[in-house]
């Protein structure tokens, strides 16, 4: 039988039944009778834990009301690729997240220490794959995730703002295929970076702005890869993430669309003498 | 759609709605299965195909014809595609821009109330085509090889002259390794534009202009003034004796 060390137990107060040393003291007998007080306090501690911060965060009528909330019938695996679109995101930002311990931003040592990432490091190269085939797979996804809005009709009302919320999405998600392309600083990297500028400043009106402050400057110099690294892990990823927040936030308050062909088989105005009656 | 769409269409969600199943544990386990087959699909690519590191950049080489990620390939060839260069501003920024507002403006001008896909055929049609359009420019950005060879037959004059024969076929070889070919038609070789055909340039304009245009790089062709002065004169005189 378990027993705390007399240390980590709470000191009984003046009048009640024993204290810690008298109950070892009193022998099995005493302690069989009652509940197991340790087993009792952890299980009181756990619902308490959860009671307190539910107590001050008002989080589970939020979560039962998310968890539990219905989605119309019909919904089938087309439904799943807005959330596989999140997972791949989740991929990029965890190997991200990884790449970015042992890569360094600086046009003289950024080739140098991705070799070094994909040579010495262990499962280096297995995690750059994975981030580069990731992003492939983001893109993918994303696509199909917006060819299910168009095709069942589901940036209609009430869902104007979250289809156009999506396609900001998937053009911030280009910026970031385009951004990561320069980091592994590789003759592809460059020269596809170079061109991708020269398009850029070919552009009206902001494209030459626009050119020169991804490049930071009217050439490619050493300052232009700092800059693509962060806007492609700070800036982009940030806007990135809020954007998925209102995303989701929409998805959940406004519902999942039923499959277009999916018919309530009573007339809408049945419907509502039921909810009369 | 006008108000009374609106509300049928809200009454007739809820009724959906009340039908359905809750998000947890039906939906969430839909949800799982497709982000187990996701990350399996990732593992498989990274482990196969894994992530291959290039040759380290090298801003004075001028034989790489660069390549974007397969997902701009479209963008790529339309710029291939679209040839007179005072239209290659629109196929670089003006297509794409025009294609991403009407993306972004699509519920505001598709304003059809229906949205079962056999019942909006304008909007399917668009739909479809578009995607017929991408993957067509995407397959056609893909195949395109990057050349690297200039099979000119010189002139007469120069044919027969061999030093002057070794001079064109060095100047040849200066021009598919500096990446001429990946904008403009040599003959047989090369894309046709965004840059404009130099198969018979020698008789369009003189070398000095040639020369000027090398060094100015007019648009977006990089500029080749930086290149070996020996190499260079190549590349001109070459240029100016395809006529």
């Amino acid at each position: 039988m378990p027993k705390l060390p007399s240390a980590l137990r709470k000191p009984s107060k003046p009048g009640e039944r024993g204290n810690g040393a008298r109950r070892d003291g009193g022998g099995a007998n005493g302690v069989e009778a009652e509940p197991h007080p340790v087993r009792e306090k952890t299980k009181e501690g756990a619902i308490d834990v959860v009671g307190w911060v539910d107590q001050r965060t008002g989080a589970s009528p939020f979560l039962t009301g998310l968890l539990l909330r219905k989605v119309p019938k019909g919904t089938n695996w087309f439904y799943t690729l807005g959330s596989a679109t999140l997972f791949a995101f989740v991929v990029q930002a965890l190997t991200g997240v990884f790449l970015a311990f042992y890569y360094v931003p600086s046009a003289t040592e950024a080739y140098d220490s991705i070799s070094h990432l994909t040579n010495d490091v262990f499962l280096g190269e297995f995690v750059r794959g994975l981030h580069k085939w990731g992003a492939t797979m983001m893109i993918i996804l994303i696509f199909l995730h917006m060819g299910r809005t168009f095709f069942f009709g589901a940036y209609k009302y009430p869902r104007e703002l979250n289809w156009v919320i999506g396609v900001v999405l998937l053009i911030l998600t280009l910026v970031m295929g385009l951004t990561g392309y320069l980091l592994p600083f590789d003759n592809r990297s460059y020269w596809a970076t170079i061109v991708a500028m020269n398009i850029t400043a070919s552009g009206p009106v902001v494209g030459p702005y626009l050119a020169d402050f991804l490049r930071a400057g009217s050439e490619f110099t050493a300052t232009t890869l700092p800059r693509f690294y962060a806007v492609h892990m700070l800036l982009v990823p940030g806007l990135i993430i809020a954007l998925i927040g209102a995303h989701l936030y929409l998805v959940v308050k406004l519902g999942t669309t039923a499959p277009p062909w999916l018919r309530a088989e009573a007339k809408p105005k049945s419907s509502r003498e039921e909810k009369v009656g | 759609m006008n108000r009374a769409e609106q509300e049928a269409y809200l009454r007739e969600y809820e009724v959906l709605k009340k039908k359905g199943k809750p998000f947890f544990p039906y939906a969430v386990l839909k949800d799982s299965v497709m982000m187990m087959i996701v990350a399996l699909v990732i593992v498989a690519m990274a482990i196969i195909l894994g992530a291959e590191q290039g040759p380290k950049a090298d801003p004075t080489t001028t034989t790489y014809v660069p390549r974007p990620e397969w997902y701009f390939f479209f963008l790529f060839e339309l710029l291939r595609v679209i040839k007179p260069p005072e239209l290659v501003p629109i196929a670089t920024i003006g297509i794409p821009t025009i294609c991403m507002v009407l993306l972004l403006l699509l519920p505001f001008y598709d304003r059809n109330p229906e949205r079962r896909p056999e019942r909006r055929p304008v909007a399917m049609t668009a739909g479809i085509l578009t995607i017929i359009a991408m993957a067509y420019l995407t397959f056609l950005g893909a195949s395109a090889g990057s050349p690297t060879e200039i099979e000119v037959e010189p002139p007469p004059q120069i044919a027969a002259d061999t030093a002057a024969r070794e001079e064109f076929e060095f100047g040849a070889q200066v021009a598919a390794q500096s990446g001429c070919l990946a904008c403009h038609k040599f003959g047989e070789n090369g894309n046709d534009g965004p840059g404009p055909e130099l198969t018979e340039i020698g008789a369009k304009i003189p070398a000095e202009a040639i020369s000027r245009s090398l060094v100015a790089a007019p648009g977006i062709m990089p500029a080749y003034g930086d290149l070996p002065p020996r190499k260079f004169d190549a590349l001109v005189e070459f240029l100016a004796s395809l006529r």
